[in-house]
């Protein structure tokens, strides 16, 4: 790890400032990638900002049908979430299987959908789900946000404040783990919702994105069987020493179709 | 009825599950690791490490790191050659076709001119932190000169490949061929039935928890090196340092390996990053402290397995095994390992005969050179790699002559009537029944009901296998004549001191090393079984060439087999003398006493001392035997008069989902004779641990260089090791068997499960599926495509 600057602001405002004065600032959440990076030396930034001190990125709230996430909440609180439980016990199931118990203390779902790993999971839920991102400039759809590989819509001195969530009629999150890292050698969320049917696809392509084909399959006909019938673009895959890209191509159908049948 | 059950099961003798001694220490985190020992003007090491798998070394400039704050000292292979250290040396020779000993490339510590491996020791950067070390190594300037690249084990020989040594013509290292060939051929020709199979041996990272480390302290009063080390076999790297590497004479050096972190043979070996520590403490006068992080572990730490066969057995028309035909490919990697040419030739060829009397087998080895980290000793060695190429073709042989797996094993067995029983591969097995472990074994996975399951399996759209493995191994390392003979530069006997204290507790210093087996504690049961003590007065010393006398270490399961029986031979001496004092102190004839639970009596009286007692008058003589020694501490050597041969039969259950190709082992039963069982409970975890291992290699575990060299799985992130979600509970039971050349009846257990899993869980698969082979590791991709393809026949997989 080579040396940097280290910050730990009160606010959200003050947060942004001590990256805006930075030369090369980042803001550490649960610090999960950001952290080993670091150590590997793969990364440098002159400032380091902990946004752990700041109150107001913390918490689950529930109006309504929908539940706001604190950008700080961690993993094993969102799994443990009575509230997230009982509106989206998808959600609640997805965050308590990721990584393992030391990842699940410290990682948060901010900085897991700031970082837009390919192989996260939280993405593939905040699309199905057609989640907000609140941030400190304003909000984001959940359809707008992941744009490309480690890429979001987030400006360099956005912060993500919150996650908002509506419950759908129905969900569930099928994931395909990687043997060696357990991330997703493919994750499907599928969200029955007032527009219909929603599918994130997380690990599968080099970003998070909407399975339209299989949406649009399971819109006319919800069934297993209408699942078969999507080619999916073997093309757009990954692929790499674990999975190529014919067989993450049929991995979504078939998480697809599992998550199907949790959803009847 | 067993021999696991004689002893004093209720006590802390001989079979009983008594809780480990040293489990202390470590679970209340009072271990000491190397990397945990810090002394005084403590420096770190950080190595600079070729990023290419084969390059000339155009330069070094080391200016800019020398001036880095902090720097102590940056060397190179110039400053490790001009202080006269040696290479690194391979400790067995095995003679090629040709009649010349194999060919052995230089294998300097630093490197010298060239690289030839991603991760290659190019300098050292000492400085007062790690931070200041790693900083200047990054400054270190080295002009590289890229080559192309070997890394296919199976192509490495083709003509026109790129050479790595000169040394080493179209990078053979040595061809190998053992057995009659002319009269496998005969056999061949005129056979019913011929069965063949091309099969992998995946390549493996061994993985210790504890990554390798060491600290070296150079002493300039007494003008001594210490070093610690990860180390299975401190004496072996003191004797290898100090008689081939010109580190410091014998007596001028400790090594030390104090608590080691798991080592499964990954630690047996000199290393480069060992000796060139040792060397640069006496270079700067100061102590050097060097710990790999897990990168380094996966680039430098020795790798295991990666074979390339072919295997054929012919067969008369009842399926009885004519003769055996192997044709391996071995990758030794860029350099030879401490071991690396033993591995594949005489650990594994000798043990091609298997449980079986196939009178006649030829195997011809070629091992390679390649750009990738030298391959060594893992788990099993040899042992693992002839046992699945066996095992899998034993079950290709079956389906071809329309047999049950289990039925051609029991036709093809040795009975037990014909030990002590000469292969046509060297070894002579001493003692076994394969038939009474293959019963037990299909009673204990209820082979008989397993179509029920398949069924109901299949009704549930998912499909069974179940799968077979019926192995023996060759342990308790190793006859020294025989050792000598095969080329070996060692001898393997062990050796054992048994020292009463004055106050009758008892020190024992034995040169294993224990680094998770629980020496501390089967070694103390030793002691009770035999002199009565109790364990709480028994403390098992290793590991430290200067307490303990000497020692050849642990590996190839030999601790309990050959050390064992040392600890034991110098009981018998303290007890040879203890009669005399007795005799003494009781007032009677010397061959009047005798020796029972701790105590001297005299027969047919009850006149007795017991052993504390004894010690007491050696230590404190002043009414004792004319002409004897005071003290009570006595010392033994063992040279064993054989191998020892554990075998027994594995059995796997699996079920696999045919959408994803995922494998789930839903029962796994385990039979072994390790002989007699000091600690059933120490032996037990030794299975399962051996057998999760075995599970790794067969489903996840496969370390992969790309085409240039680059180790593609060089993190956990990448590298599937087996976790507890991955394996089921086992249901481990023991056929013991006899073995007339060891005096204690012990076997030994450490490598059995890594030895007997990985057939078994394939054979499983490729009947759940129908087919006749799938390569390791058993990907959840791989199995899909293999299913699939079963399928629809004809056609490619989606």
């Amino acid at each position: 790890m080579y040396d940097f600057n280290y910050h730990k602001p009160g606010s959200v405002d003050d947060a942004i400032k001590a990256l805006r004065k930075a030369s090369d600032g980042k803001f550490v959440a649960g610090g999960m990638t950001m952290l080993p990076t670091m150590k590997h030396r793969l990364a440098s930034p002159s400032d380091v900002i902990d946004l752990g001190g700041i109150k107001e990125l913390l918490g689950i709230t529930v109006k309504g049908d929908t539940i706001t996430i604190g950008a700080m909440t961690t993993h094993a609180a969102v799994a443990a979430s009575k509230d997230v439980q009982r509106l989206l016990p998808a959600l609640a199931k997805l965050a308590g299987n990721i990584g393992d118990p030391a990842v699940r203390n410290r990682g948060t779902i901010g900085g897991s959908i700031a970082n837009n790993d390919p192989a996260a999971d939280y993405p593939a839920a905040v699309i199905a789900l057609g989640a907000t991102i609140n941030t400190s400039k304003g909000e984001i759809d959940g359809d707008e946000f992941f744009t490309g590989m480690f890429e979001t819509a987030l400006a360099e001195d956005e912060l993500i404040i919150s996650v908002s969530f509506t419950k759908p009629k129905a969900a569930a999150y099928m994931k395909f783990e990687n043997p060696a890292s357990r991330y997703a050698i493919v994750g499907v969320f599928l969200a029955k919702t007032n527009d219909g049917v929603r599918i994130g696809i997380t690990g599968a392509t080099p970003c998070a994105h909407r399975g339209m084909r299989l949406e649009e399959a399971l819109n006319k006909e919800f069934s297993t069987a209408a699942v078969d019938k999507v080619i999916m673009p073997v093309d757009k895959m990954n692929a790499d020493i674990h999975a190529s890209a014919e067989y993450r191509a049929h991995l979504v159908k078939v998480m697809t179709q599992r998550a199907v049948e949790a959803c009847k | 009825m067993s021999a696991t059950q004689s002893g004093s099961a209720a006590g802390t003798g001989i079979g009983a599950s008594v809780l480990r001694k040293e489990d202390r220490r470590f679970l209340i985190g009072k271990g000491r690791y190397t990397d945990d020992i810090n002394v005084a003007g403590q420096t770190h090491a950080v190595f600079v490490r070729s990023p290419h798998a084969h390059a000339t070394i155009n330069s070094i400039k080391t200016d800019a790191a020398r001036a880095a704050p902090g720097v102590v000292a940056v060397l190179t292979g110039t400053d490790l050659a001009g202080d006269g250290i040696g290479p690194l040396i391979c400790g067995v020779t095995v003679t090629s076709d040709d009649g010349q000993p194999h060919r052995a490339a230089v294998h300097p510590a630093l490197a010298q001119g060239k690289v030839n491996y991603v991760g290659d020791h190019v300098a050292i950067v000492i400085a007062e932190t790690y931070a200041q070390a790693r900083d200047s190594a990054e400054l270190v300037e080295v002009d590289y000169g890229i080559l192309p690249a070997v890394t296919s084990t199976a192509h490495a020989t083709d003509a026109g490949q790129q050479q790595i040594h000169d040394v080493a013509p179209n990078n053979m290292c040595f061809n190998w061929p053992f057995g009659d060939k002319a009269a496998v051929e005969a056999t061949f020709a005129k056979a019913h039935k011929v069965s063949s199979l091309d099969l992998v041996n995946n390549r493996m990272v061994t993985n210790p928890m504890e990554p390798r480390a060491a600290l070296g302290e150079y002493n300039t009063g007494t003008e001594e090196i210490t070093l610690h080390v990860t180390t299975q076999n401190p004496h072996v790297h003191r004797l290898v340092l100090s008689a081939f590497n010109q580190l410091a004479p014998e007596h001028k050096l400790r090594v030390v390996g104090p608590d080691v972190g798991g080592g499964f043979g990954a630690k047996i070996f000199i290393y480069a990053e060992e000796l060139v520590v040792g060397w640069a403490c006496r270079k700067v006068q100061r102590p050097v402290k060097w710990t790999a992080d897990r990168t380094e572990a996966f680039l430098s730490d020795a790798h295991g397995r990666d074979h390339v066969s072919k295997a054929e057995m012919a067969m008369d028309k009842d399926g009885n095994f004519l003769a055996l035909r192997v044709m391996t490919n071995a990758n030794l990697g860029a350099y030879l390992s401490t071991f690396a040419t033993m591995v594949p030739s005489y650990l594994y060829a000798f043990l091609l005969a298997g449980q079986y009397r196939t009178p006649l087998i030829y195997s011809e080895v070629k091992a390679v050179y390649t750009n990738t980290s030298p391959v060594d000793a893992s788990r099993g060695a040899g042992r693992p790699e002839a046992t699945y190429l066996l095992e899998r073709l034993v079950d290709v042989c079956a389906a071809d002559m329309n047999m049950d797996p289990a039925e051609i094993r029991r036709k093809n067995f040795i009975p037990k009537d014909a030990f002590p029983y000469q292969t046509p591969v060297v070894q002579c097995y001493d003692s076994g029944d394969y038939e009474e472990a293959l019963d037990k074994a299909l009673i204990l996975a209820d082979y008989k009901g397993f179509p029920a399951r398949a069924q109901a399996a299949k009704a549930r759209g998912k499909r069974r296998g179940i799968g077979l493995s019926s192995y023996v191994e060759a342990c308790g390392i190793a006859p020294s004549a025989a050792v000598g003979q095969l080329g070996g530069g060692v001898g393997l006997w062990e050796s054992a001191q048994v020292r009463f204290n004055p106050t009758g507790n008892v020190q024992v210093f034995t040169g294993t090393h224990s680094h998770g087996q629980g020496h501390e504690t089967t070694f103390a049961q030793l002691i009770n079984e035999l002199l009565g003590v109790p364990i709480e007065n028994v403390e098992v010393i290793h590991g430290d060439t200067a307490k303990t006398q000497f020692g050849m270490g642990t590996y190839g399961s030999r601790s309990l087999a050959v050390g064992g029986v040392a600890i034991a031979k110098a009981c018998e001496k303290l007890i040879a003398k203890g009669k005399k004092i007795a005799a003494h102190a009781l007032e009677a004839a010397e061959g009047d006493i005798e020796f029972a639970n701790g105590n001297f009596s005299v027969a047919g009286t009850d006149k007795a001392m017991n052993i504390a007692a004894v010690a007491f008058n050696a230590y404190v003589p002043h009414s004792y035997p004319a002409g004897l020694e005071p003290g009570f501490d006595e010392n033994a050597f063992f040279d064993p008069l054989n191998f020892s041969f554990p075998a027994g039969t594995h059995v796997c259950e699996v079920e696999v989902d045919l959408d994803t190709g995922e494998v789930e082992i839903v029962k796994y039963s385990a039979v072994d004779d390790f002989g007699r069982l000091v600690n059933p409970m120490i032996v037990e975890g030794q299975v399962h641990g051996g057998i999760v291992h075995g599970i790794g290699q067969a489903l996840l575990e496969g370390c992969r260089y790309d085409s240039e060299g680059q180790l593609l799985t060089a993190s956990f992130m990448d590298y599937a090791m087996p976790r507890a979600d991955n394996v089921p509970s086992f249901d481990v039971d023991y056929a013991p068997t006899v073995p007339i050349h060891n005096p204690l009846g012990v076997k030994g257990c450490g490598e059995a499960g890594a030895i007997g899993a990985p057939p078994a869980v394939i054979n499983a698969i490729a009947n759940a599926l129908g087919i006749k082979h799938i390569d390791m590791p058993a990907t959840p991709e791989n199995v899909w495509r293999a299913a699939h393809a079963q399928q629809r026949p004809g056609q490619k997989a989606a």
